[in-house]
């Protein structure tokens, strides 16, 4: 696979020795009318890292991605992307990043490659190197055999492989993708895993917006999970897992006053608990001891604790 | 790997027009041209060959002269106004209409290094050049029907490039203003088609009733096609300063609020 060579950002270097922040919001909100989508949020993503924004439906993940691109305008703080003030110097943090949005975007009235060329223009690549930026993210979305089909005519998952291709035409410092991986099969999707590694690994910054707990458990460096437009926990997968959830969880199944019997004994011995479906799991279960373990019943099964435990834990189990 | 090109070391974006982003917006007109032209280019030669046959045989047998002029002659040159409204107003307003709400065209361009006035700028100098070349056709239509230009008629384009430019400009305007589709009817019926019809396109001005001489005044197809007509045989008069500068005035205003519109829709 061929991998984009980014453009890096600025390392302008700091007192501490450690380069800027590709991305850093401080204290940014945002409101629509009575709603408050971004609430005073607070984020650094490291410049070489891919970070995971994970959160539930209407968290305000992609308001802060638009936020970012200047498509929308904060109410309050300060937001800097690869050192430009955004919204003030926001056409020069454009010109060096590249996005993918939650909602496709593509012409579909027009071919794969009309679609590349367009945003190789916007993106500003000098004609003589157009042609070969095209074949070469072409190559990275396997769509080298399809540059004169229409869009129309592709499948889901071509339509989101040309969207991730067309945000790298220009070698971004900066990739911004709102779910990238929402529909598609789990093949492309493990694919596209890869080209996001690749990515990270030439040194692309990458901020991923996801609902696949798992994407984000292999390739974020570091992971924010936001509620209600804040971050709510903050740092890497394997961190969130064992400081909220613990080495083990065990799972009880059983009828709804079974659960609930079960969630009460496990929260008077201040352990937290969460439902799974039919379940009650148990986390932090690598703590529980001979009295409790009995008291909870021998049904429980035991699996790893894992970030979707973290995630419904801090998040809530009700969708609101 | 290579450190030395980093973000800050690019040649800084920061004028207010840049040359990338019309070459990206116009690289997307043209790709749907290519694929459009045909319709789009028979509409525009047979719509004034209808007219002229319509109008100038039909109604030409009953009216002889207007405006000092073969009826035959006023009319091809006042479908040359039309021309220029109809095929910059209704592009501009329905692929603006369908590039913001159901192809997100202009979000995916905004992500890109483009901001609401280029994109504008863009789109409008397309429509305008596009609707300039298309409103000679019925020129070019009245030669075979015994229209005789004078060379000043080469001026025309001119005339209906800054025409076409504040019509599609009002169309960017109302597609970014309409909550729905629908809503297009207040703005054909309301005001494109009473423009159409009190400009001097058919019939002279003048031979309105007091009030509606004033609406022409008002109405940019008036002054464009009494400027058509004196390119046309080039039959300069003093007030053509004036009509120049009326379409000149309806483009900049149009333009005002068309980028100020469309950037409320597009930026949160
Ligand atoms: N343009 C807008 N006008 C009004 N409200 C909006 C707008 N955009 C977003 N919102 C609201 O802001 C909140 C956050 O939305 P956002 O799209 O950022 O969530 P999200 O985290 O991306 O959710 P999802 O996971 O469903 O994509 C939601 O309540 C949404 O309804
Ligand atoms: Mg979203």
């Amino acid at each position: 696979m061929v991998l984009p060579r980014p453009v890096r950002p600025a390392r302008t270097d700091r007192p501490d020795g450690q380069a800027p922040p590709a991305v850093a919001l401080r204290g940014v909100v945002k409101r629509f009318g009575a709603l408050t989508a971004v609430a005073g949020l607070d984020l650094e993503v490291p410049a070489g890292s891919c970070f995971g924004l994970l959160g539930p439906n209407g968290a305000g993940k992609s308001t802060t991605m638009r936020l970012l691109t200047a498509q929308a305008i904060a109410d309050a703080g300060t937001i800097e992307v690869l050192g430009f003030a955004v919204p003030r110097e926001g056409k020069r943090a454009r010109a060096a990043m590249g996005v993918v949005p939650q909602q496709d975007d593509l012409d579909e009235e027009l071919t794969v490659r009309e679609n590349l060329e367009i945003f190789a223009r916007l993106y500003r690549l000098p004609r003589p190197e157009r042609a070969a930026a095209i074949d070469r993210v072409l190559e990275i979305a396997h769509l080298a055999d399809r540059p004169a089909t229409r869009v129309d005519d592709l499948s889901g998952g071509m339509r989101r492989r040309l969207l991730i291709a067309r945000a790298l035409v220009h070698r971004p410092a900066l990739l911004l993708m709102d779910e990238p991986t929402v529909g598609l099969d789990p093949q492309v999707r493990a694919e596209l895993w890869g080209l996001i590694a690749g990515l990270r690994a030439a040194g692309t910054t990458v901020l991923m917006s996801t609902h696949y707990i798992e994407e984000a458990e292999r390739l974020a460096d570091a992971c924010a999970l936001v509620s209600h437009g804040r971050v709510i926990a903050l740092g890497g997968p394997a961190e969130l897992v064992a400081e909220h959830a613990g080495e083990r969880v065990v799972e009880h199944y059983g009828p709804p006053d079974r659960l609930a019997a079960v969630e009460r004994t496990a929260r008077a011995a201040g352990l937290p608990t969460r439902r799974t479906g039919p379940s009650v799991s148990v986390l932090k279960a690598e703590t529980i001891g001979p009295a409790l373990a009995a008291e909870l019943g021998p049904d429980g099964v035991a699996r790893a604790a894992n970030l979707e435990d973290v995630f419904v834990l801090l998040t809530g189990e009700r969708v609101d | 790997m290579s450190t030395a090109g980093t973000a800050r070391d690019r040649p800084a974006p920061l004028r207010r027009f840049e040359p990338a982003a019309f070459a990206g917006v116009w690289r997307h007109e043209i790709a749907l041209f290519k694929r459009y032209y045909r319709p789009q280019t028979f509409a525009s030669m047979a719509e004034p060959t209808f007219f002229l046959l319509a109008f100038g045989y039909g109604f030409g047998s009953l009216v002889a002269m207007a405006g000092g002029m073969r009826y035959l002659d006023f009319v091809a040159t006042g479908v040359v106004g039309t021309a220029a409204l109809f095929t910059s107003v209704f592009p501009a307003m329905f692929s603006g209409y369908s590039r913001r709400v159901y192809q997100h065209t202009y979000d995916a361009f905004l992500a890109a290094p483009v901001d609401v006035h280029e994109l504008v700028a863009g789109e409008a100098l397309w429509i305008a050049g596009k609707a300039a070349l298309y409103s000679c056709t019925p020129v070019v239509v009245g030669l075979f029907f015994g229209l005789r230009p004078s060379p000043w008629v080469l001026l025309v384009p001119l005339v209906t490039f800054l025409s076409a430019a504040g019509f599609g400009l009002f169309g960017t305007w109302a597609a970014a203003a309409v909550p729905s589709i629908n809503s297009f009817d207040y703005v054909i019926t309301g005001v494109v088609t009473p423009a159409f019809l009190v400009a001097g396109t058919f019939f002279p001005a003048s031979g309105l009733p007091g009030w509606a001489r004033y609406l022409a005044q008002a109405n940019p197809l008036y002054h464009c096609v009494e400027l058509v007509r004196h390119a046309a045989f080039g039959a300069w008069r003093p007030p053509d300063a004036w009509h120049a500068a009326a379409l000149a005035l309806f483009a900049a205003w149009m333009w005002t609020i068309a980028v100020r519109r469309l950037r409320r829709r597009l930026i949160d």
